[in-house]
């Protein structure tokens, strides 16, 4: 657990990084997710004050985009898509297996650790949907199995 | 919201300012405006409202609530009027069968994610989704509520996870976010008008929802600053005032003008009956342009707070408790005590003080009172204390005594020269208009000891802050002044043209002088020379370039060598005589500047003109019917030094509180309590009234008739919203207090019956007020002086061809230390200054629910110098300087630089002004407040001295019950 004094230090080199750059804002939590594994709460005013920014503008942004974390993960993410072309392949069917083996629901951390269980809609796979994504990874054709498999990989 | 009572209308997106016209038929009828009108705005100009419910003519166009489609002709699909410009030629139609349609549907996905509890709602009948729902015509809504926003349960009883609560943790208005439709105006107006950014749109799509502040804000603990503004502009229930909940909807409104600082905004009262229910801006006052501040907009209970006092009290003496009587007994008591005075200690021995927060019609009767039934010249103002400086200073350089711009000014302005104000926390709606400025491109320059929250905030930051040493302000307007002429950056055609040459020659010698140089006064003011020096430049080619000044200009032992120096800077670059520039004094008071125009100094008649000119005494010799004295009369800090040696033994003080407002509280104590009768008119029992014989209860701005003048020499009318609560407005109790000395000395009394035949008689005996009467202010909204043949609508800016006096004088400006030094006793320097919340000593706000925001004075002191002191932050500590010493808390910050520390005046229990010294402006008396030598030390608690003031103050204070 990182404590407070060495967030700010290394958020603070971050956003000395950035400084000049146009429109910064993003590439800094980008980058601080990239550093923690998420961004955490006291980054923020932090990052506010030094874009001549508000605390509620960034909040705003960073609330904006799923993909950026107010908590870490654990230490494997499970996407699995949840978009209309997804659903009409059955990814439903497959979520609901999905967090019945996992015993987690959506957002939710398995108690070891191992695996976040996430939505997402749509990865741009929706020929080969139902489709999921493993830490970045994607993959087509997900059915109950399939799930397993990654499952099993990942635990 | 929108307006419910007198709606003013909506053009739904801003006005353009293009030049260009363009002709566009909507509906069938033609229509020509200017280029850059969204086509929502010409429609609303000829009378054709297209629904819409994100558009609001106070925020930029938004375009997301799809409800305002329209169909031109020629172009492809149904386009948002208010993103649209207007085009020449083309065809625009605002009601089809298809766009009826689409707005239904539109309307029904709105409705379906909405509580339909209109009858109970505090929005009812003021609500623009109702409205729209009316306007499209909705039926039915095909939707059935499953998942919502605005069940706290679903139908199984289960907590709903979407649903919010309500935030109610601002004091005057509530968050309910299950009434929220996401329309964006409050975030808008947060960031647009306000500019404070203190709101966002959290989440995207159907998980977003207005959240003030980061995740774990409330509305009170985020940015927001209670300027109201996301209040006005929200279409629905969601943000609301509390007053209104509790209350109900108004049922008529009257314009008015506020009672706070002097920006002199202009307010709808609201009322139902003789209830206040809330004040709203008016869209149509020309300083505020529709906005507001937490002290205009919310902080107005205290005209009904109980500690307000409804009945005339007496008593013999300072000692004894107060006892309640009648007027007429109580005019009978006063009267007859100073004439008793008078006839004891002589003429010169009674005077007035007259209120820079009563109306201009008030304050002349006050100082007539003086003039025409005392017969002597003893009148002055608070004006004293803050900005009697500013009238010397450019009464001096350009010829007339005030600011000479109107704040509309500030829209063309590109570099602004902040000076000794924080116009963010006592000018705060000036202060929106100037940041909306910066974001648009406006460059800024600070000057101030304290990294105020002008220097930097959101989406702004100063370009140079010269955090100088309290006390020298002369040596870096002066260093300022260096580089301009020695780097040739002065404006020689304005020069030649419009000043005198000859005093400019001897202007540049002395100020060319190197000993004046950046470089040369760096030790002295802590400012890093190349800092100036930038400046210098900016503000001398940066375009147009406006500088706006406050207290910490004025309240120095130079306070009038640095309104001359800022005159000499704007002459010196040009900056004089058209949009975007000028020298703008900040006012404090709502009507200081009415005050000093109502010739309340002792040495000048209305109007700026000497009592020493026969021929203007003979102007007043003939309206009044009396002989006026022609020697200048006592200014406040003389009447208290002739009080102390006795010679001056009666006071009439209307709605100032000198004990508190005034510098080195000992020895303004010390001189009330020699004086034999102090008659204090005001609302509360002020610190003043301690030592009082005579209390005339007042009355609020909401219960009289009357005028104030504002910071840019604007006339606005105040107006009588609600009967007085104690029976008169002021101006009565003064005409009844001069009547009663009249009839002890057999003279013939006052008759005004209203107050517009007060100000009729200003007209007729001041000239720069001549074209003045409450018809013609009624015709215009306001009038800014000056006004008379020559101009019949008012002044908006002054000098424009040629300065009022002529040709503007060049003065120099030699920096002198003050007398106030540190040294090893007491090593830091103290300066004073104000916060958002409350306004001067806090009579009125502390009596509102803004104590939430500053419930008590705060010492700022640097870590560097709590540190070797041995103090944290929160600690007590005592605040100790040559004159006396006081308690309180400290926080520990770098706003201040080392060396330095800073605090409020607001609260009496601090008395901040024990510590002040009477050390004054030369010129003109006006004390320095803003520079004490100090020392700060541990402490356990309050001082000897605060303990014994609370102790008088209590026993002072008691009422004799009725018998």
């Amino acid at each position: 657990m990182l404590d407070e004094a060495a967030i700010s230090a290394r958020v603070a080199e971050i956003v000395t990084a950035h400084q000049g750059m146009e429109g910064p804002l993003l590439p800094i939590l980008h980058e601080v997710q990239a550093a923690f594994g998420h961004v955490p709460q006291a980054a923020l005013p932090q990052i506010a004050e030094a874009l001549c920014m508000t605390r509620a503008e960034v909040h705003g942004v960073m609330t904006f985009y799923h993909d950026f974390r107010a908590a870490p993960a654990g230490k494997h993410v499970l996407k699995l898509c949840r978009a209309e072309a997804c659903q009409s392949m059955g990814a439903d069917r497959v979520a609901a297996h999905a967090q019945a083996s996992l015993g987690v629901d959506w957002h939710e951390t398995t108690p070891d650790g191992r695996v976040t269980l996430e939505p997402v809609f749509c990865l741009g796979l929706c020929a080969c949907a139902p489709a999921a994504m493993v830490d970045g990874r994607v993959v087509g054709r997900v059915d109950e199995a399939r799930v397993d498999a990654l499952i099993a990989e990942v635990r | 919201m929108k307006d419910f009572i007198l709606p003013d209308a909506d053009y739904g997106t801003p006005a353009s300012k293009s030049k260009q016209m363009v002709t566009l038929n909507i509906d069938g009828f033609d229509v020509t405006v200017p280029e850059g009108t969204s086509i929502m705005r010409a429609a609303a100009q000829i009378g054709i409202n297209v629904p819409k419910l994100c558009a609001t003519d106070s925020l930029d166009a938004f375009g997301s609530c799809r409800l305002c489609l329209v169909e031109i002709e020629g172009r492809n699909g149904t386009p948002a009027s208010c993103t649209t410009p207007v085009a020449a030629g083309i065809k625009v139609h605002t009601q089809t069968g298809r766009l009826k349609q689409l707005r239904r549907g539109v309307m029904e996905l709105y409705i379906s994610d909405h509580p339909l509890d209109c009858l109970t709602c505090a929005a009812n009948g003021d609500c623009e989704l109702q409205d729209m729902a009316g306007a499209v015509g909705l039926r039915d809504v095909r939707y059935e509520a499953v998942e919502t926003h605005f069940q706290a349960k679903n139908t199984s009883g289960e907590a709903n996870p979407q649903w919010l609560p309500k935030d109610d943790s601002n004091p005057y208005f509530s968050y309910d976010p299950s009434k929220c439709i996401v329309c964006n105006r409050c975030v808008r107006a947060c960031e647009e008008v306000q500019g404070t950014f203190a709101l966002t749109i959290e989440g995207r799509g159907w998980d977003s929802r207005v959240k003030a502040g980061g995740a774990n804000d409330t509305f009170l603990t985020s940015d927001c600053v209670s300027c109201g503004a996301c209040v006005q502009a929200c279409p629905t229930a969601t943000l609301i005032e509390k007053s209104v909940i509790d209350i109900g909807t108004p049922d008529k409104s009257i314009v008015t003008t506020c009672a706070y600082c002097g920006v002199g905004c202009q307010f709808k009262a609201e009322m139902r009956g003789d209830e206040l229910v809330r004040m709203t801006p008016y869209k149509h006052g020309k300083a505020n342009r529709g906005h507001s501040c937490v002290k205009g907009r919310f902080a107005y209970g205290y005209a009904s707070h109980r500690d307000r006092i409804l009945k005339p009290m007496i008593r013999e003496s300072i000692n004894d408790p107060w006892q309640e009587v009648s007027w007429a007994e109580a005019m009978e008591f006063a009267a007859r005590r100073m004439k008793a005075v008078q006839d004891k200690y002589g003429r010169q021995s009674i005077g007035v003080i007259t209120s820079s927060r009563c109306t201009n019609e008030e304050t002349y009767l006050v100082q007539k009172l003086t003039r025409a039934v005392f017969m002597n010249n003893n009148t002055d103002t608070c004006a004293r204390v803050c900005h009697s400086p500013t009238g010397y200073g450019l009464g001096q350089t350009f010829g007339t005594s005030a600011g000479t711009q109107d704040f509309d000014s500030v829209e063309d302005c590109d570099v602004a020269l902040v000076i000794g104000a924080n116009p963010v926390s006592g000018h705060p709606v000036f202060a929106s208009r100037l940041k909306k400025r910066l974001r648009q491109g406006a460059k800024l320059i600070v000057v101030d000891p304290r990294r105020t929250e002008m220097v930097e905030g959101a989406h702004y930051k100063a370009a140079h802050h010269l955090a100088l040493k309290p006390g020298t302000n002369v040596a870096i307007v002066t260093a300022l002044a260096h580089v301009i002429v020695t780097e040739k950056l002065y404006n020689e055609e304005f020069i030649r043209s419009r000043c005198d040459w000859d005093e400019f020659q001897d202007y540049m010698e002395f100020v060319a002088d190197p000993r004046h140089s950046p470089e040369a006064i760096e030790l002295l003011t802590g400012v890093p020379a190349a800092e100036v020096r930038g400046a210098a430049r900016l503000y001398a080619t940066g375009g147009n370039a406006a500088i706006y000044y406050g207290l910490g200009v004025t309240e120095h032992s130079q306070g009038s060598t640095t309104v001359i120096g800022i005159a000499n800077l704007a002459m010196l670059t040009g900056n004089i005589g058209r949009p975007g520039v000028g020298v703008n004094p900040l006012r404090g008071q709502n009507n200081v500047q009415g005050s000093c125009d109502m010739g309340s100094f002792p040495h000048e008649l209305p109007g700026y003109r000497h009592v020493k000119d026969a021929g203007v005494r003979a102007i007043y010799e003939q309206a009044w019917g009396v002989k006026i004295d022609p020697e200048p009369g006592l200014r406040i800090p003389n009447m208290l030094d002739a009080a102390v040696e006795g010679s001056f033994k009666g006071l009439y003080c209307q709605g100032e509180d000198i004990l508190q407002s005034d510098p080195d509280t000992k020895h303004v104590a010390a001189g009330l309590a020699a004086m034999e009768c102090v008659i204090v008119h005001d609302l509360f029992l002020n610190e003043t009234a301690n030592y009082a014989h005579v209390f005339f209860p007042g009355s609020s701005f909401l219960e009289k008739n009357g005028t104030f003048t504002n910071a840019e020499r604007r006339i606005n009318m105040v107006r009588k919203v609600m009967a007085p609560k104690q029976g008169f407005e002021d101006w009565e109790v003064t005409q009844m207090f001069a009547n009663a000395m009249l009839k002890e000395m057999g003279g013939a009394g006052w008759t005004y019956t209203h107050p517009s035949q007060i100000m009729d008689e200003i007209a007729l005996t001041t000239p720069s007020f001549a074209g003045v009467s409450y018809d013609r202010l009624e015709e215009l909204g306001s009038i800014q002086w000056p006004c008379n043949e020559k101009a019949p609508e008012g002044t908006p800016m002054m000098h424009i061809d040629g300065f009022v006096r002529g040709r503007g004088k060049f003065i120099r400006t030699e920096y002198v230390a003050t007398d106030e030094k540190t040294g090893p006793r007491f090593p830091l320097l103290l300066t004073t200054g104000r916060i958002l919340s409350q306004y001067n000593v806090g009579a009125q706000t502390r009596r509102t629910q803004n104590v939430v925001w500053h419930p008590e004075d705060i010492l700022e002191v640097h870590p560097h110098d709590a540190e070797t002191r041995g103090i944290r932050d929160g600690d007590w500590v005592r605040l100790a300087s040559r004159a006396g010493e006081t308690t309180l808390r400290v926080t520990i910050t770098d706003r201040v630089s080392p060396g330095v520390v800073y605090t409020t005046f607001h609260h009496p229990s601090t008395q901040a002004n024990v510590v002040t010294t009477d050390f004054s402006d030369w010129a003109t008396n006006c004390p320095e407040y803003k520079v004490t030598a100090v020392q700060i030390s541990p402490s356990n608690g309050p001082s000897d001295w605060q303990e014994a003031y609370e102790a008088q103050a209590a026993q002072s204070r008691r009422i004799a019950a009725a018998e």
